[in-house]
């Protein structure tokens, strides 16, 4: 029982499951999930499909966190591949086209993905520090998207491009099928090769790694242009939501919705150790979170209020000094008790 | 060194040489001054009209919140921190203040309040990051989110301020020959003139490079870091508060979406006037120069009639500039 308490997905989970059944206490119908012509509609079924664009942003900042960076630019990044892909369709004669979809999508996600490799550049050759090399592309990234789209919000009709978040496959949400096969993707790559724990060893510490012949710089590298990369299908997502490319709206505050979620799942921002079903556990619990501030009625202004509470919550609990001094307060209880029930013997 | 020294000749590249060894910390500074004068000439030698006394005033005029603001992140950036607030901590005072005087509380009682609320921020996050070892950046971004959410608490929509004080800050204007300076530019520049004295001449100020250089080195010398690092976020939220005042009287409203985004902005003036952000190296004047870098590329931008998303782009590609330049510098120096 101590050793399953101990494990250290047991907290985020936990924090899941109690938000679940606040969720499910305070309305019933949060779990009820409907079958309408062969589709599942329903709370739940929302929070998958939404989830999506911030669970890719999550998997990739999950990895760059685990090397000891950040990677603050990916909002800007979803910006940048949603004007790319919405001007290729808008440009081309037939929007319907699956030859059309294909290169939009090609295109946006490329063009991320040089991005990331920047980034990777300058914090893995270059030796920036993570938060500003990336910082640079989050004040400039938008600012490329704005004259992608030349200052205005692109629209389209295409009806393959919306199905991508609004379509359903065997009943289920697409989009959460691209959450699912990212997770897969990643997770395997990670897990299942060496990467992951060679990763883990440069974010531990990079030099002795370097020294212990860990080709530390291409691992760093290729950690960045990981996220651009999954930012850029995450950017695709989101425009296929909105059928629009909105240059400031995109993907903000979404760097720090990754981020949380990382943190939620686990994953020490100090680098090092990392988990992907922590991640997503932490994704899905953002998401939930959202849908019940939308749910209690609180205006989604001052959601912010309980953003903020949350990350306090969390920084307090994986806190060394909250956590020794509740190991303390446990250890007084259970010694105490354990006393009085000798004594009562 | 010994080499150039004994040469006569080389007397002027001696003191070059001597000069950058030992004050290395400034050449960044130079650099940002020498930037901005260029782009200045640029501007004057395009446009014919950009360095006149209208357009120079209006600099200050413009981005005087935002120099207070990149006052109070100096502090805490050299203390190797960063504070992701500012823009939040603004809007929620300025949008406070507002609704305060709306609802008729006298503005000798509204000023006070304003600054200690940014200041309680300030401190809220100080003590997350001293006490419960949270990073600066994760405890900043509970201060942005607490402050943004208590903005739109104040109020969902934009109030107007009439507060006659309030608005003599941005209104009344000193005129010297066609130059002039309102209070908000006076306070600004007090604002950094304190800064950079209590950096160069207080134990308090050199307590905070110390902590910047090394913090455990610092704490094995007996200073105060708790207690300065603490300060170096109350300054940086009391700054923000300041900003928030100074930004009401610019906008003559308090909106509580104001600032998003500033907290980029000035990090951006801080890193481009020569502050490293590991902490320990930098000024507060050339924060000045920073702020003033970015005022002058927005206004030449809006000379030229272009987007504003150029600002952002190349306040970019400044910053990646300056950050490799700043990476070549602290590299040199650890050589040696």
């Amino acid at each position: 029982m101590t050793r399953i308490l101990r494990h250290r997905l047991v907290l985020p989970i936990a924090a899941l499951v109690a938000l679940v059944l606040v969720n499910t206490i305070s309305r019933p119908s949060f779990v009820s999930i409907t079958v309408r012509d062969g589709q599942l509609y329903g709370s739940v079924i929302d929070i998958l499909r939404n989830s999506a664009p911030l669970m890719l942003v999550a998997l990739g900042m999950t990895i760059v966190i685990a090397t000891r960076g950040i990677d603050l630019s990916v909002g800007a990044l979803m910006a940048v591949s949603g004007a790319v892909a919405l001007t290729i369709i808008d440009g081309s004669g037939a929007p319907d086209s699956p030859a059309t979809l294909a290169i939009a999508i090609a295109a946006g996600v490329a063009v991320t993905l040089v991005f990331g490799a920047w980034n990777g550049f300058l914090v893995a050759v270059l030796g920036i520090q993570p938060i500003i090399a990336t910082l640079v592309l989050m004040l400039a990234g938008r600012g490329i998207a704005l004259l992608i789209t030349g200052g205005f919000i692109t629209t389209v009709t295409s009806t393959p491009y919306k199905f991508m978040s609004q379509g359903y496959l065997l009943g289920l949400p697409f989009a959460f099928y691209v959450s699912v096969v990212a997770i897969v993707l990643v997770a395997v790559i990670q897990r299942r090769t060496a990467l992951g724990v060679l990763t883990e060893s440069v974010g531990i510490n990079p030099e002795a790694s370097r020294l212990a012949g860990v080709r530390s710089r291409g691992i760093v590298w290729g950690a960045y242009a990981a996220s651009g990369l999954l930012a850029g299908f995450a950017g695709i997502l989101y425009s296929s939501n909105i059928m629009a490319a909105d240059a400031n709206a995109a993907g903000q505050y979404i760097e720090l919705d990754a981020i949380l979620a990382v943190v939620l799942g686990g994953t020490s921002l100090m680098g090092g150790k990392f988990s992907i079903a922590g991640t997503v556990i932490g994704v899905f619990t953002i998401q939930t979170l959202k849908s019940t501030i939308t749910f209690l009625g609180v205006p989604p202004a001052v959601s912010p209020l309980f953003m903020a509470l949350v990350v306090v919550i969390v920084v307090l609990v994986q806190s060394q000094r909250v956590r020794g001094g509740t190991l303390r307060l446990w250890n007084a209880l259970t010694a105490r008790s354990t006393k009085d029930a000798e004594v009562a013997r | 060194m010994s080499l150039t020294t004994t040469r006569p000749l080389d007397g002027l590249r001696a003191r070059v040489d001597r000069f950058t060894s030992r004050r290395a910390s400034w050449i960044p500074v130079f650099a940002a001054l020498g930037i901005l004068i260029a782009l200045l000439v640029a501007g004057q030698v395009y446009f014919g009209n950009f360095i006149t006394p209208r357009v120079l005033s209006s600099l200050l005029l413009d981005n005087a919140y935002l120099l207070i603001l990149a006052v109070g992140m100096t502090f805490v950036i050299l203390t190797a921190g960063i504070d992701l607030s500012v823009g939040a901590v603004l809007a929620f005072t300025a949008i406070l203040g507002a609704r305060l005087l709306s609802e008729g509380f006298p503005v000798v009682v509204v000023i006070p309040v304003m600054l200690v609320g940014g200041s309680l921020i300030g401190l809220l996050i100080g003590v997350l990051i001293q006490f419960f070892d949270v990073q600066p950046f994760i405890a900043s971004l509970a201060g942005m989110f607490a402050a943004r959410g208590l903005a739109f608490l104040v109020s969902l929509s934009s109030i107007k301020v009439e507060d006659p004080v309030i608005l003599w800050l941005q209104t009344k204007l000193f005129y010297i020959d066609g130059w002039f300076l309102s209070p908000t530019g006076i306070i600004a520049i007090g604002v950094v003139i304190a800064g950079a004295l209590v950096l160069q001449f207080t134990r308090f100020g050199r307590t905070i490079y110390a902590i910047g250089g090394n913090e455990q080195s610092a704490r094995l010398m007996g200073l105060p870091v708790v207690r300065t690092k603490l300060l170096a976020y109350v300054i940086s939220g009391a700054c923000a508060g300041l900003a928030g005042i100074v930004f009401t009287a610019y906008q003559g409203a308090g909106y509580p979406l104001n600032g998003v985004g500033t907290e980029l902005d000035t990090i951006a003036a801080v890193v481009i006037g020569g502050t490293l952000l590991t902490g320990g190296s930098g000024f507060v004047l050339g924060s000045m120069i920073g702020v003033f870098v970015y005022g002058t590329i927005k206004t030449a931008i809006s000379f030229l009639g272009a987007e504003q998303s150029w600002t952002r782009i190349t306040i970019g590609a400044l910053l990646l500039m300056f950050v490799v330049v700043q990476r070549v510098i602290v590299a040199r120096s650890s050589r040696r």
